[in-house]
């Protein structure tokens, strides 16, 4: 199998500061990427380097097999875009637009586009200034397929959306999966939405790819296991698949990936009360994997108010 | 029959749908040999990717609850499922101790239990005993 994207080692710096920390990731071709992190954690930076917006101060990347720092047109013109907070011109109108936009593509499918435009209700002739957020990515949606792209980047597109324009993009992107061959890779903070439309997630957390697998893989190996003691928690040794640790109250809550024999041993050794073990939803896996360690929050003692 | 996707619980969105469509031939919404939607129509009505659905499918045609017709779709099959009885069995008694440790958790008696268990037995299609073995 090809790959669409291949990324080896990336690094990037602000200042001193490492936003993007040693990431290499391959997406494979027609494979739905879903790449999730908190503000800052470094995921639109990834995604500049890859089309050229930032230089990369280490390691190497190839999109449809070109080298990013030798992307020529040809392959451009493969590759659709959708930056974060879809900025457009604000004084042209739809109609316009697609014209400017389609000058850089050897490919236009203008019946598409316009259907598009017609589907979510947008007058051609409306100015971009006058239209809600949720139109603009509709038509930066739009400008985004109307080349036909193979590879499909998009950062944030669902972000200050709401729930009924999000639901209808989702559906859009949905569409455009099936047409076969065709590799989607996009940035969200909004986690059903990813798990309803990626094969693939990737998480990072502090400039690192802290998880790369299939969606459907990484719900199932994930464990949250509760400890209760009586008196004193102890700490949980560092061990293989320990995602995040924390205390409430009496109990230790643990997240494991892949939870084994291994793991169950420690847990033993502990000698705890009662063990709980439970499925974690998406929201919960990708909190644990991204807090990073928290401290016990202060016990909040106050006087019963008396009436 | 309706499937739909609950995102808040930690079951991957496949096997969500794996149970809805074997919950839904259980009881008899589902006949047998009725078409399913395909693919493609699941995947634009749920908004999930065609990939998710198409792996539910194949998880359930590998269990011999549904059989795909090339050209035609994927149907209900018509007999019981192809997974050997013991394996069967030990699902079904895995799902069985669930029930008992609720019912015992939330204060029932064995008796009260089997009651309720008489009553709703007659909402499901049972194949005939002569056949499930």
């Amino acid at each position: 199998m090809t790959n669409s994207i291949e990324i080896d080692g990336l690094v990037k710096h602000y200042g001193t500061r490492r936003v993007v920390n040693q990431v290499t990731l391959r997406v494979p071709a027609g494979c739905v990427y879903g790449f999730l992190g908190r503000n800052g954690a470094g995921k639109s930076t990834l995604i500049k380097m890859l089309l050229g917006m930032v230089q990369p101060d280490a390691g190497t990347a190839r999109l449809l097999g070109d080298d990013i720092h030798a992307l020529g047109p040809e392959t451009r013109a493969r590759i659709a875009y959708l930056a974060e907070g879809h900025p457009l011109y604000r004084a042209l109108s739809v109609a316009e637009t697609a014209r400017f936009t389609r000058q850089f593509y050897a490919i236009w499918h203008q019946r598409f586009f316009d259907e598009i435009v017609d589907h979510f209700a947008i007058s051609p002739r409306a100015k971009i200034g006058q239209l809600s957020n949720g139109q603009r990515a509709q038509v930066s949606l739009a400008l985004a397929l109307a080349p036909d792209p193979e590879l499909l980047i998009l950062d944030d597109p669902t972000l200050g959306l709401d729930t009924v324009v999000r639901r209808d993009f989702l559906e859009s992107l949905i569409h455009l999966i099936q047409r076969k061959g065709r590799t989607i890779l996009f940035s969200s903070h909004i986690l059903g939405d990813v798990e309803r439309v990626a094969d693939r997630i990737g998480i990072m957390a502090d400039g690192v790819l802290r998880v790369d697998c299939p969606t459907d893989h990484f719900k199932e190996s994930l464990r949250r296991v509760v400890l209760a003691f009586v008196g004193d928690v102890p700490r949980f040794p560092a061990c293989p698949g320990l995602v995040s640790q924390r205390q409430l109250g009496g109990k230790l809550e643990l997240v494991f990936i892949d939870y084994g024999d291994t793991q169950r041993e420690l847990v033993a050794a502990l000698d705890p009360v009662t063990v709980e073990e439970l499925a974690l939803n998406l929201e919960d896996a990708f909190i644990a994997y991204t807090r990073g360690e928290s401290r016990p929050l202060p016990n909040l003692e106050w006087e019963p108010i008396v009436c | 029959m309706e499937l739909a996707i609950n995102p808040t619980t930690g079951v991957p969105i496949y096997l969500q749908l794996a149970e809805q469509i074997r919950a839904g031939i259980a009881r008899g919404k589902l006949r047998p040999d009725q078409r399913l939607l395909s693919v493609r129509e699941l995947s634009q009505q749920l908004v999930v990717n065609p990939n998710t659905i198409a792996r539910a499918y194949t998880e359930l045609e590998r269990e011999g609850v549904l059989y795909t017709r090339p050209g035609l779709g994927v149907f209900v099959a018509r007999s019981a499922p192809a997974l050997p009885k013991k394996i069967r069995r030990e699902r079904l008694l895995g799902g069985l101790d669930r029930l008992l440790v609720e019912a015992v958790g939330l204060g029932f008696s064995a008796d009260e239990l089997m009651e309720l268990v008489h009553e709703r037995v007659k909402q499901y299609q049972w194949i005939d005993s002569a056949r499930a073995s």
